[in-house]
């Protein structure tokens, strides 16, 4: 590796050497010490997605909608997690992983669960849970899977409870991953085999940044989880143990 | 354990154990709430306050909040106590310890603060801090000198120094160098060129080594590089001759919190032995640097002291500054806002306890930085980075961290921009490094008055550093 390499193609200087090089906030220019308007605004504009993005409330009326014209024929059934707001969600990830007292569950025998949590970001939900489930199911016919469970307030570990109350072998959580400036929209996947209080992060697989066109696409993510689905009914576990063995991922 | 308690508008309040009085005794924090030991009324803070006033130094050499067997952390604190640095102070209780510490500000007496470093322990420290306000705070720190040294002087008076922070999300070399010279042209990068790796793989830290190490020589830059590696990576390095200028690690102020980066106590020392073999050094021979913040040991369920007890996210932290003391660093920073507000819920924690990281810090004898940031998910905007920044700017504060625009994009956070880093300087009439002024001027990228040039990319100096850039 050096520092040189096709930067530019012509000599003619321009901040654009550096701006082609990296998506990071290169060659802003400056108003004195300070930036200029225009680049201080789309700063603000850019954080505020993300802040909305975080503090938008999940419609599930609209993911149910969702789900039903991408094809999805199961049961839909909603739970709240035992954080009652926003603020406290925020600040008690213990609450987010445990299911609102009282909560009740068809209890099955199913292969699979399939829980859509609203995490850090709604907005990813709502624009991405429904075509990715579809592209899961699609994908694994002979399988039983239990209602789709859409969660209010929900951490990743809250697939543990709902996955062992549904009974099934399997839970995997779709949920609004923390946004950052430029992705306000990432819907992660979390796959938990044998879901039950307790279970360690490391004992879960992830498919990160599920948000096309600039992320993975459905078909490409759901590729890849039924790769991991089928891998860990064979193993009988999920995490470290069970690695992807698929080729590399790109976006597109 | 000793009991202790106070009655208050009629109401007696009861501690029983100093880690309970030390956690009761704090400003409100999301991170002591989750783990159970927050004030459960702002009564009862204050009545932890009034009692924790009272409370000899001495007590904390004797009564430990961890465990002496089963820490290194306690162990190392314990066995390198100073009693001659702590004589000063040795017969003060906490609340008078603060007014001794203001009386010294106020007569602007360096000397006095700073040589008590090595007589003081962490949890003295975090005593102290949690009766001080915000002034109080920016007052003794901005008294308490920490000068560190390695190719570039950092520390001294009437300086703020920046880390140049140019990530990026697939370590691409020609992104990764954008940044520098954006950050160059800026006037960033004094107290460190730093980068946070996208993978652990040795084989990329030592093209990123060599990569800052290319720039570094071509322009004869008077700073150092670091690749934030874990540390058996940089021993890897090291053994494969990278040109390494510091040992990074990021510490955490229990045993069990190290384990849970994966680190011990002797691997640091190896590490640094290494490092220094290699004598990269001009002005200095300080080759670590730690990161730390509030909420790191909480986090990995590693916040745990005597009798199981949950210890308070700030005691914690402030342990941490004795593990990074004992390597002798070049630079300390916290990361204040980086995990999220489940440890520091919003502008108000963040901007707080970033002054008490720096104050706390500092007392300890550490040449202290902040890492002004937070993640999307936490009510903080820039109205409060900025506070937090100019509250350390008049603190004295040794250095920030700064990326282009503010917007990290590998690590997904927002920390300072380089334009940042100028209002800081400019407000408080705040120079560079001496050695990294000196560049500055050579390269003139500064103007007559001593100020970072605001160039067009035709400008002879923008072109110069451009050509790094060039095939």
């Amino acid at each position: 590796m050096s520092a040189t390499g096709p930067l530019r193609s012509d000599a003619g200087d321009s901040w654009s050497v550096l701006r082609g090089a990296t998506r990071a906030r290169v060659a802003l220019g400056r108003a004195g010490d300070g930036l200029p308007t225009a680049r201080e605004l789309e700063f603000r504009a850019a954080h505020a997605a993300a802040r909305d993005a975080v503090h938008t409330a999940l419609d599930a009326g609209r993911v149910r909608a969702a789900l039903a014209a991408a094809g999805v024929g199961l049961d839909v059934v909603e739970v709240h997690s035992a954080a009652p707001d926003r603020t406290t969600y925020l600040q008690r990830p213990d609450l987010g992983r445990r299911l609102a007292e009282g909560t009740a569950l068809p209890a099955g025998e199913h292969d699979l669960a399939l829980v859509v949590a609203d995490g850090l970001s709604p907005r990813a939900v709502h624009e991405h849970a429904a075509g990715t489930v579809a592209a899961v199911l699609e994908r694994l016919p002979g399988w039983s899977v239990a209602p789709v469970v859409v969660a209010h307030q929900a951490r990743v570990a809250l697939g543990d409870p709902v996955g062992q109350a549904l009974g099934a072998a399997i839970v995997v959580v779709a949920v609004g991953e923390r946004p950052g400036l430029s992705s306000a929209d990432s819907l992660g996947l979390y796959l938990t085999h044998g879901p039950r209080p307790g279970r360690a992060d490391s004992e879960r697989n992830c498919i990160s940044n599920v948000r096309p066109p600039h992320g993975l696409g459905y078909a490409q993510a759901a590729d890849t989880l039924v790769g991991l689905l089928q891998a860990a009914r064979a193993l009988g576990a999920s995490g470290v143990v069970l690695k992807d063995e698929g080729p590399a991922l790109s976006a597109g | 354990m000793t009991t202790r308690r106070t009655t208050l508008a009629g109401h007696t309040y009861e501690f029983a154990s100093l880690s309970d009085l030390l956690a009761k005794a704090s400003p409100a924090r999301s991170g002591d709430v989750l783990a159970g030991v927050a004030a459960e009324s702002q009564a009862q803070r204050v009545a932890a306050q009034l009692v924790l006033a009272d409370v000899p130094l001495a007590a904390f050499l004797t009564e430990q909040v961890v465990g002496y067997d089963e820490d290194d952390v306690t162990r190392l604190i314990v066995d390198t106590h100073d009693p001659v640095a702590f004589a000063p102070v040795a017969g003060l209780t906490v609340g008078e310890f603060r007014d001794w510490l203001l009386a010294r500000a106020a007569e602007r007496d360096e000397t006095a603060i700073s040589s008590l470093a090595r007589g003081l322990t962490p949890e003295m420290v975090a005593a102290v801090s949690k009766l001080m306000r915000t002034a109080d705070l920016v007052a003794v720190a901005r008294r308490t000198r920490v000068v560190t040294g390695l190719r570039s002087t950092l520390g001294l008076p009437g300086r703020l120094a920046s880390r140049l922070q140019p990530n990026h999300p697939t370590d691409d070399p020609l992104g990764v160098t954008a940044s520098i010279l954006d950050g160059l042209l800026h006037g960033s990068g004094d107290a460190v060129i730093g980068i946070n790796p996208a993978t652990d793989s040795p084989a990329q830290t030592i093209a990123l080594l060599e990569l800052v190490d290319a720039v570094i020589a071509r322009y004869e830059i008077p700073t150092q590089s670091c690749v934030l590696a874990h540390v058996t990576t940089t021993l890897r390095a090291l053994d494969a001759g990278a040109p390494v200028d510091l040992v990074f690690a990021s510490i955490s102020g229990t045993q069990a919190g190290n384990r849970g980066f994966g680190i011990t106590l002797d691997q640091l020392a190896e590490a640094r032995a290494g490092a220094l073999e290699l004598r990269r050094g001009t002005v200095g021979q300080q080759v670590t640097y730690f990161e730390t913040g509030q909420g790191s040991a909480l986090s990995a369920d590693a916040h745990r002291g005597v009798d199981g007890r949950a210890v308070d996210q700030q005691t914690l932290e402030c342990r941490a500054y004795a593990v990074a003391r004992h390597f002798d660093p070049l630079l300390v920073n916290t990361v204040v806002g980086f995990i999220g507000p489940e440890y520091l819920y919003d502008g108000k924690q963040v901007v707080r306890a970033g002054l008490e990281d720096h104050f706390c810090g500092k007392l300890l004898g550490l040449p202290m930085g902040v890492d002004v940031c937070y993640t999307n998910h936490t009510d903080v905007d820039g109205d409060d980075t900025d506070a937090l920044l100019l509250l350390l700017g008049a603190a004295g504060c040794a250095f920030v961290i700064a990326v282009p625009g503010s917007d990290d994009v590998m690590l997904h956070y927002q920390s300072l921009s380089f334009t940042d880093v100028l209002t800081a300087r400019s407000v408080f009439d705040l120079r560079p490094a001496p050695e990294f002024e000196a560049w500055l001027a050579r390269m003139d990228l500064l103007d007559d008055a001593g100020r970072v040039r605001d160039l067009a990319p035709d400008a002879p100096a923008a072109r110069a550093l451009l050509a790094a850039a060039r095939p």
